[in-house]
């Protein structure tokens, strides 16, 4: 397990170095000079734009800008962004919201869509199972900010239930709106894959073997279904935990919510490549470690997967 | 949502980018007990609308607007501007020339910056040198060339090359121009004569500087300390400013609140549904998804007046058969003529922009409806088609005529309405041509690498005609993206500026206007319009001249 563990850490260097390079490549790739954007319509003397480019390194040959920025990094350093604020401040000021937000998301859409999915699982084709099913149906296809929208406008405006924003004050009264908002699209899909693989483990010869031998149905539910129906489940919410603290770029624009993906958001639309490369890079191993969680949750959950 | 998201936030970059408008806005305010607002004022604490200041707070290096509106309430200038753009002595006791060139500044005595150090002469021309004077290793300041106009500049901002591509060692640190006489007096010497001198003096850039920012410049911007109606108690970044009345501020902008809350949004929609919530007081920009319906939802707190802010489109002398010349001139005119700028300002923009009838703006002192040329402005098909066969007589027309837009600034609606207008109207192929943002389409401007028309805007620095056109129709004028160059224009502006007074001055710039409608090197489109609202908690909200509320006049009860 720990050799498993280990040599997926160091799987991590390379795809660490190849995502940096990707990421790099693609903001240098970007049209347009980010310099000239900060001057506005009116324009930065020509020299003025000189010595900002040459602060930011942006004169340089790519590779050379490239090479800059990781040589920095090796030593902690993750760069400025344009308003003459180290990245790694940045990131630590916006980091624990949306991992409050992630937690808060996490726990209703898996709470939620388990328990549902279980029900509706057992009780398939049922009323119950139908209504959930076309529920899910529809909030997979309403896109995020749709819902998010009409969410803030009726609970946060029309309503006053929640504020509308969260701005400076990140509570869980604040928050729980949008984590609602962000966990409905993923609520449906761990309630539909649990549905499907409780309705199919219900009827699978352990089940079935284990319900003669005279065992009560709660222990049946809970050992020998539901355990072993939440392994995919396990892999979807694994991926999830790393989109979620990724950030979610429109729920945080939505609702004014000061995390990472507000903050991605922003150094984009300002072509700020310290800011953009090293958030993401961040993100990218975050997603790497969540995923190295998961695989290793698979042995808890299955006795028969060993690693080795 | 993806577009609406960079449409709000580039709309806002673009604007505040154009230029930051001396203005008063909110500040924000924490100091709720221990600080009494003034007489007849209120207690409650105004929460306001901003965004994250792209710079540190030095007046000297913030072009923005984010950033601008904080300053104007923790600084004081040698003047302020009312709700009409009317300049007041703040810091000044007076502002006096007998030439326009030599001024001489005193200031009222006793005036404290908020850590109790004077304010004296020194504290502006230390400020003012410091913003002038370049290094090739320090950072810039971004607002630099807000000192060129004084004499001694060329020494302490010098250019390695012609070109002016790179900085130079400064050849020296202080300007020439700027004579310290006493404690509260001194002299700044012009290069030439500007009559509009002392209504420039609001802006932000030329705020004073107390002793303590030389110290550690980088400290200062985050924590600056400044002399005006507030104090900046907190600044969390990329989240809210709070600011609080300063007990050391004696002006004319005493805080009528407890203080102001500035909280920062990258969207507006959100701001919007805080505001009908009743978590924000201010807002000063209404969102686009708002326009048709703001109104009604805010009834009479709703406000919808025209702004400093100017739109056109450039068409560069350079492009065929658009020349100097007979052609060019009757193409220029027959094109605006085919433009239904009333139509488009209803239709697409829910009454939300003015259409223009000059190339400035309707809240600057000495503004015209009727220069003569303005007639070029109405919407006149038989007269455009008219004008257009003249000057296909001269040289027949061929090819498409595209009008360039960056695509995240909210511009696609305006710029097809305007090409269909001139398509319709014209008979010819017109088309928009959409640069992915800003910063791409900016490139293209500057690089003088565009190809076609190209949206351009303005919002002022200082309420001043002078401002809305010498800075882009004056030969070689830093924003002159057009490259238009007219020896009468050049002439009248420098008339204006020697004038002895500013009737006379804008007498002169009106008549620069007029020649400016013979050649129309860009075509004025409409006038933005301030919108914005208040909460049901807060009164006494009134938009300055460059559309930022005068957020020390509001008053919320505590």
């Amino acid at each position: 397990m720990a050799w498993y563990a280990g040599r997926r850490l160091l799987q991590m260097i390379p795809v660490f170095l190849g995502a940096t390079l990707l990421i790099y490549a693609m903001v240098f790739l970007l049209p347009g000079d980010p310099i000239a954007a900060l001057g506005g319509e009116r324009g930065l003397p020509p020299a003025v734009a000189e010595q900002l480019r040459a602060q930011y390194h942006l004169d340089q040959p790519f590779l050379v800008q490239y090479g800059i920025y990781l040589r920095n990094l090796l030593t902690g350093d993750f760069g400025m962004s344009f308003s003459r604020r180290p990245v790694a401040d940045l990131l630590a000021a916006a980091f624990p919201t949306t991992v409050k937000l992630a937690a808060m998301t996490l726990v209703i859409e898996s709470v939620a869509g388990i328990g549902v999915g279980l029900w509706a699982g057992i009780r398939k084709g049922g009323i119950f199972d139908s209504t959930f099913l076309v529920i899910s149906l529809v909030l997979i296809a309403v896109p995020i900010f749709v819902i998010g929208f009409a969410g803030q406008v009726l609970f946060g405006v029309k309503l006053g239930w929640v504020p509308a924003t969260v701005g400076s004050n990140v509570s869980f009264r604040t928050l729980i709106l949008p984590a609602i908002v962000l966990a409905s699209a993923s609520f449906a899909y761990i309630l539909r894959l649990t549905r499907t693989t409780v309705a199919e483990n219900r009827t699978a010869d352990h089940v079935r073997t284990a319900t003669a031998k005279g065992l009560s149905t709660g222990r049946v539910m809970r050992v020998h279904v539901l355990r072993n129906s939440l392994i995919p489940v396990v892999t979807f919410i694994g991926t999830d935990v790393g989109a979620l603290l990724g950030g979610a770029v429109v729920t945080e624009g939505i609702f004014n919510i000061p995390g990472v993906g507000n903050l991605l958001y922003s150094a984009i639309t300002r072509h700020e490549a310290p800011t953009i490369v090293s958030v993401t890079t961040f993100l990218v191993i975050v997603y790497l470690i969540s995923n190295l969680i998961v695989d290793l949750l698979y042995a808890v959950l299955d006795p028969r997967i060993r690693y080795a | 949502m993806k577009n609406r998201r960079i449409a709000g936030l580039t709309a806002a970059l673009a604007v505040g980018a154009l230029a930051l408008s001396a203005c008063s806005s909110n500040g924000s305010g924490s100091g709720d007990e221990t600080t009494p607002a003034a007489e007849g004022g209120s207690t409650g604490i105004v929460t306001a609308w901003g965004g994250e200041p792209q710079n540190p707070l030095i007046p000297t290096n913030t072009n923005e607007t984010s950033g601008g509106k904080i300053l104007d309430l923790i600084f004081a200038g040698l003047v302020y501007y009312d709700a009409k753009g009317a300049p007041h002595n703040e810091v000044a006791d007076s502002i006096t020339s007998d030439d326009n060139t030599v001024w001489t500044i005193k200031l009222k005595d006793g005036q404290k910056f908020s850590d109790g150090t004077p304010v004296h002469a020194e504290n502006f021309v230390k400020a003012w040198n410091f913003g002038a004077t370049t290094h090739p290793d320090v950072p810039q300041q971004l607002s630099n060339y807000f000192f060129n106009i004084f004499e001694g500049y060329d020494e302490t901002t010098v250019c390695a090359d012609d070109a002016c591509t790179e900085f130079a060692e400064p050849k020296a640190t202080e300007m020439s121009g700027l004579k310290i006489v006493d404690d509260l007096t001194f002299t700044a010497t012009l290069t030439s004569p500007q009559s509009d001198f002392p209504l420039r003096l609001g802006y932000s850039a030329y705020y004073p500087l107390p002793d303590s920012a030389f110290d550690d410049m980088d400290a200062f911007g985050e924590n600056p300390v400044g002399n005006g109606p507030y104090v900046l108690d907190e600044w969390t970044h990329n989240i809210e400013a709070k600011l609080s009345p300063n007990p050391e501020y004696q002006g004319d902008r005493k805080a009528q609140n407890g203080g102001v809350d500035i909280k920062f949004y990258t969207e507006l929609e959100p701001a919007y549904n805080d505001l009908l919530s009743g978590q924000l007081d201010v807002l000063d920009t209404v969102p686009d998804s708002a326009f048709g319906t703001f109104e009604s939802d805010l009834g009479d707190r709703a406000i919808n007046q025209p702004a400093a802010i100017f739109q056109s489109f450039t068409i560069p002398a350079r492009l065929p058969h658009f020349g100097d010349d007979e052609e060019g001139h009757l193409r220029r005119q027959a094109i605006s003529m085919a433009i239904d700028r009333e139509q488009i300002t209803d239709v697409i923009f829910q009454g939300t922009r003015t259409p223009a009838s000059d190339f400035t703006s309707p809240v600057i002192d000495g503004w015209s409806d009727s220069i003569p040329g303005s007639e070029v402005l109405k919407f006149d098909p038989d007269k455009a088609k008219e004008l257009w066969a003249q000057a296909d007589a001269i040289s027949p027309w061929d090819g498409t005529f595209a009008i360039a837009y960056n695509a995240d600034g909210g511009h696609q609606g305006w710029v097809e309405a305007v090409t269909n207008s001139i398509k319709n109207t014209l008979g010819i192929d017109a088309e928009g041509k959409s640069y992915p943002d800003f910063a791409t389409f900016r490139t293209d401007v500057t690089n003088r690498t565009i190809t076609t028309a190209f949206r351009t805007g303005w919002q002022a620095d200082y309420p001043s005609l002078y401002n809305f056109l010498g800075p882009i129709y004056g030969t070689g004028a830093g924003s002159n993206d057009g490259d238009y160059s007219s020896p009468i224009v050049d002439k009248l502006l420098e008339e204006g500026l020697r004038a002895d007074s500013v009737d006379a001055a804008n007498a002169k710039f009106q008549e620069a206007q007029e020649q400016l409608f013979k050649d129309l090197p860009a075509i004025p489109l409409w006038y933005s319009n301030a919108t914005g609202g208040y909460s049901e908690a807060v009164s006494n909200v009134e938009f300055g001249w460059n559309s930022v509320p005068l957020h020390y006049l509001i008053t919320k009860q505590g």
